[in-house]
Parts: structure tokens; C-alpha cells; sequence
């Protein structure tokens, strides 16, 4: 069988214009979904190592519920299936931005969970035994701790959702990868697209990656 | 030693019939103990016996189930229901663990002054003119802007003793403060530890350092299987025990 196929770089680069305004839509829908996750991962991640049965019980049952399933079937079921219930349209892209942040929610729950659970007893121990209260032992001591012991795992769980909004596209948000779908139909260009979709995604995880290992080597990060 | 008649003053640590229980593990067993402000106490005993515990309990990071104590005239309850008392007690009694347990993210100075900041609700300069003179008292003073983890074990050590007496302690708790440093430091914390004593600080100490021990202890507890089974002077309990037990415990330590 003979390749006759030329890869088509006029194409390739032809189409970042076109691709470019995907890229706010990504970033809007990972790092907005991100930043509710956060929250609601440092709210379930605490519940979660509550002394208190029946708040560690729903906030378990959360997180099973929402690393067990995929972010696909979460979003169309908010995007599709919610409005059943409200009795009117979601926004897609709030549908993204919401199903970003109830998946990563439920990670960062347990990257919360862990960060805590990962400072020595001693600390807290040492807290207390000068006085602090409870409160102040954590507000002081464990949580600076374990922050920075999250940051890393934190980063991995952005880089994931990241990828995940590519996903997306199904419900119509002009992410990244809608943008190529829509700008393939007229060209008939896929594979020149489509590694130019890929280089971007990769531009947005580097550069992430690139803030995280500089605070790394900072020293404001891990231990 | 170092104190004039001490013995006919109120007790500051009184400990009646205090039992523990691990699980099944009956730890401590009907504890009775009462110790008087300026008095130096070392307890001794074999791994396991309960020495950690005991002294856990008097700042209440360990709970008991019977029996109660009573530090500085707030009472601690069995099961943890002291309420305000344990944090009363717990500002006023300051305790040296054996691992340190600094606060790796703060400065060597934010370690010593966080303490008379968010709970004795002192100014920050106030807190930091403290700090500045424990630390020296220490030796440490070069190093205040440091974080521990640069800091030898030694220096470590002496920097959470100065962060305990920040807050002004009545009584400090030592758990094996030099079982974790090397050999040639252990000579400099019970240096700091032994000026603690001569100034009048009521203390009780558990350590495997004998002869440290006979020489600040007022008194000398020996533990063995969560009993108190024999205390005295440290000349009694070292060179005249009568417990066979306390013989048997002191000719294996006292032999390397
Ligand atoms: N949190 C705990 N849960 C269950 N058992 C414990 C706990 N802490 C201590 N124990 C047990 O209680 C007993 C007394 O322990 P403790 O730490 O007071 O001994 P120790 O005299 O300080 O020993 P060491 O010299 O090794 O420090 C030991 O048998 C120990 O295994
Ligand atoms: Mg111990």
C-alpha cells in the first residue's frame, strides 16, 4: 500500500487562527471548574476526617459517587438531564464549568484529606500543648503544612481537568476542541488540525507544569 | 537540690488513682502522685512501661478513664470532660517531646513567638523581644531568622524548649528530650535543661540519661508496668533500691 497522504502545513498552521478562541472557553471552564473544586474539596476533604459519623458519612458518599462515574456522563447529565428538573436550559458553558468542578471536587477532596492526614501527630501535639486551641492548632500549623504538601497533587488533578473539558465539545461549548470540529467540517484538514488541537492542550499543561516545578524549586512547595 | 524546703508548699501536679486502659491495655494503674512547685522529678522505667503516658496525661493529651488530676488547681476529668480546665492547664504547662515536633514552616523566632501571639494575645514585638531572649539564653540567637529543618538536633531541641517557656510555663514536661540526638548533643540540651531546674522550674522529666538524673532530680520515680513501684531521693532509688524490680531495671541501664 502506498502513503500518498502529504502532511499539509499551510493547513496546519492555517488553522491556529480559527483555534485561538477556543482557548479562553478552556481555560474559563478548567480553571473556574477548578477553583469551585477547590472549595468544595477543601469543605468534603475536612468533613471527611471529621471525628463526626454522620459528616464524614454524605461526604464520602459524594466523593464515591463522583470519582466513580465519568465527567462525560456528568456533564451531559447537568447539561441534558438537569433541565428536566429545573425546568429550563443551563447555559453550556456554565454545564462545563459545573461538572469540572463537582469531578474535581470530589479528587481534590481526598488530596485534601490526605495533605492533612499526611502532617505527624506531633505537630498538632505540640500545638496544643502550648495552648492552642483546636481551631488554631489546624488554622496555624496542619493546614500551611498540608497545603503545601497538596500543591503537587493539586497540579496533576488541574492538568487532568484540563484535558477533561476537551470532553466538552459534545455539549457545545466552543472549547478547543469544538473549535477544530467546527473549522474540520469546511476543510476536510483532520490530522493537521487536530495536532495543532493536541500542541495547544500541550502549551496550556506545560506551561502549568512549568509554574509548578519553579515553585517547587522555590521551596514553597512539598517536604 | 537547688531548693530551699519546697516540700511544705501546696502541690501544683496532684495525680489520685489515675487509670488508663489502651483497648485492654491497662497502661497506667491507680497512679497516685503529687508533686510540689520547684521540684525536679525524673521518671524511669523500661520501654513500654507507661512513662510517656503518664506525662501525656498531666497536659491532657492523653485521656484517663478513672481517678482524676489536678494541675495548679484546675481539674482534669476522666474521659477527656475537662472543658476550660485543659486549656488553662495547657497554657501554663509547657512540654519538650522526644522528636522536637517544631514547626517546620515557620522560622526558628515564629515557632517561639506563635504561641504568646494567639493565645497570651501578645503584640508581635512584644512576642519577638521574648523570643529574642530565650533564644538567647539558649544559645541560639545567631540562627532566630533560620528555618528548623537547617538547624542540628541539638539546636533544635534547645529551640522548642525556648518556644515552651514563651508562654511562661508553671510546670514543664520533658519526654525523652535526648533520645533523639546524637551523642554529642545530648551534653548541650541537658545543659539548658539543668539551668531550667537551678532557676526553680518545676519539672518532671522522663529520660534514659541516669546520670543527668541523680544529678537534678529531687526525686527519682522508677515505673514498671504502669506502677509507680518505687521513688525516693536519687540516692535511695540508685544506690539503695529496695524494689527488685528497680534492682533488676538499673542493673541492666547502669551497666553500659
Ligand atoms: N496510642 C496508643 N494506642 C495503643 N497503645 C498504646 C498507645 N500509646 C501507647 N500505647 C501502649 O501503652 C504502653 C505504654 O506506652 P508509653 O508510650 O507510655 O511507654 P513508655 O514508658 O513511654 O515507653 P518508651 O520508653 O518506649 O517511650 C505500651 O505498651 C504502648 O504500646
Ligand atoms: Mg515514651
Amino acid at each position: 500500500m502506498e502513503v500518498t497522504f502529504e502532511f499539509d502545513w499551510a493547513a496546519a498552521l492555517g488553522s491556529i487562527p480559527h483555534l485561538l478562541p477556543g482557548i479562553p472557553y478552556t481555560l474559563l471552564i478548567s480553571f473556574g471548574g477548578l477553583a469551585i473544586g477547590f472549595v468544595i474539596g477543601i469543605i468534603f476533604g475536612l468533613l471527611r476526617i471529621s471525628p463526626l459519623h454522620w459528616l464524614r458519612l454524605p461526604a464520602g458518599l459524594y466523593i464515591e459517587v463522583f470519582r466513580g462515574t465519568p465527567v462525560l456522563v456528568q456533564v451531559l447529565f447537568i447539561f441534558y438531564g438537569l433541565p428536566q428538573l429545573l425546568g429550563g436550559p443551563i447555559n453550556a458553558l456554565v454545564a462545563g464549568i459545573a461538572a469540572i468542578a463537582v469531578n474535581s471536587g470530589a479528587y481534590i477532596s481526598e488530596i485534601v484529606r490526605g495533605g492533612v492526614e499526611s502532617i505527624e501527630r506531633g505537630q498538632r501535639e505540640a500545638g496544643l500543648s502550648l495552648g492552642l486551641s483546636r481551631t488554631q492548632a489546624f488554622r496555624y500549623i496542619i493546614w500551611p503544612q498540608a497545603l503545601r504538601r497538596m500543591i503537587p497533587p493539586l497540579g496533576n488533578q488541574a492538568i487532568i481537568s484540563i484535558k477533561d473539558t476537551s470532553l466538552f465539545s459534545v455539549i457545545g461549548v466552543g472549547e478547543l476542541v469544538r473549535q477544530g470540529q467546527v473549522y474540520i467540517a469546511t476543510t476536510f484538514t483532520a490530522l493537521e488540525v487536530y495536532l495543532m488541537v493536541a500542541l495547544l492542550y500541550l502549551a496550556i499543561t506545560w506551561s502549568l507544569s512549568l509554574v509548578l516545578r519553579t515553585l517547587e524549586r522555590k521551596g514553597l512547595v512539598g517536604q | 537540690m537547688n531548693h530551699s524546703n519546697s516540700n511544705s508548699s501546696k502541690p501544683i501536679v496532684r495525680m489520685d488513682k489515675v487509670n488508663k486502659y489502651f483497648g485492654s491495655l491497662h497502661v497506667l494503674q491507680d497512679i497516685d502522685l503529687e508533686i510540689v512547685p520547684g521540684e525536679v522529678v525524673v521518671i524511669i522505667g523500661a520501654s513500654g512501661s507507661g512513662k510517656s503516658t503518664l506525662i501525656r496525661c498531666v497536659n491532657g493529651l492523653e485521656e484517663f478513664q478513672q481517678g482524676h488530676i489536678e494541675v495548679d488547681g484546675n481539674e482534669l476529668l476522666p474521659h477527656g470532660k475537662s472543658g476550660r480546665a485543659l486549656q488553662t492547664i495547657r497554657t501554663e504547662v509547657g512540654m519538650v517531646f522526644q522528636q522536637f515536633n517544631l514547626f517546620p514552616h515557620l522560622s526558628v523566632r515564629d515557632n517561639v513567638t506563635l504561641a504568646p501571639i494567639k493565645v497570651r494575645q501578645l503584640d508581635r514585638d512584644r512576642a519577638t523581644e521574648i523570643a529574642n531572649k530565650l533564644l538567647e539564653r539558649v544559645g541560639i540567637s545567631d540562627q532566630a531568622d533560620k528555618y528548623p529543618s537547617q538547624l542540628s538536633g541539638g539546636q533544635q531541641q534547645r529551640v522548642a524548649l525556648a518556644r515552651a517557656l514563651a508562654m511562661e510555663p508553671r510546670l514543664m514536661l520533658f519526654d525523652e528530650p535526648t533520645s533523639a540526638l546524637d551523642p554529642e548533643m545530648i551534653g548541650e540540651v541537658l545543659d539548658a535543661m539543668r539551668e531550667l531546674a537551678n532557676e526553680g522550674m518545676t519539672m518532671i522529666i522522663v529520660t534514659h540519661e541516669m546520670g543527668f538524673a541523680r544529678e537534678v532530680a529531687d526525686r527519682v520515680i522508677y515505673i514498671h508496668g504502669g506502677q509507680i513501684v518505687e521513688q525516693g531521693s536519687p540516692l535511695e532509688v540508685f544506690d539503695n533500691p529496695q524494689n527488685e524490680r528497680t534492682q533488676n531495671f538499673l542493673s541492666r541501664v547502669l551497666k553500659h
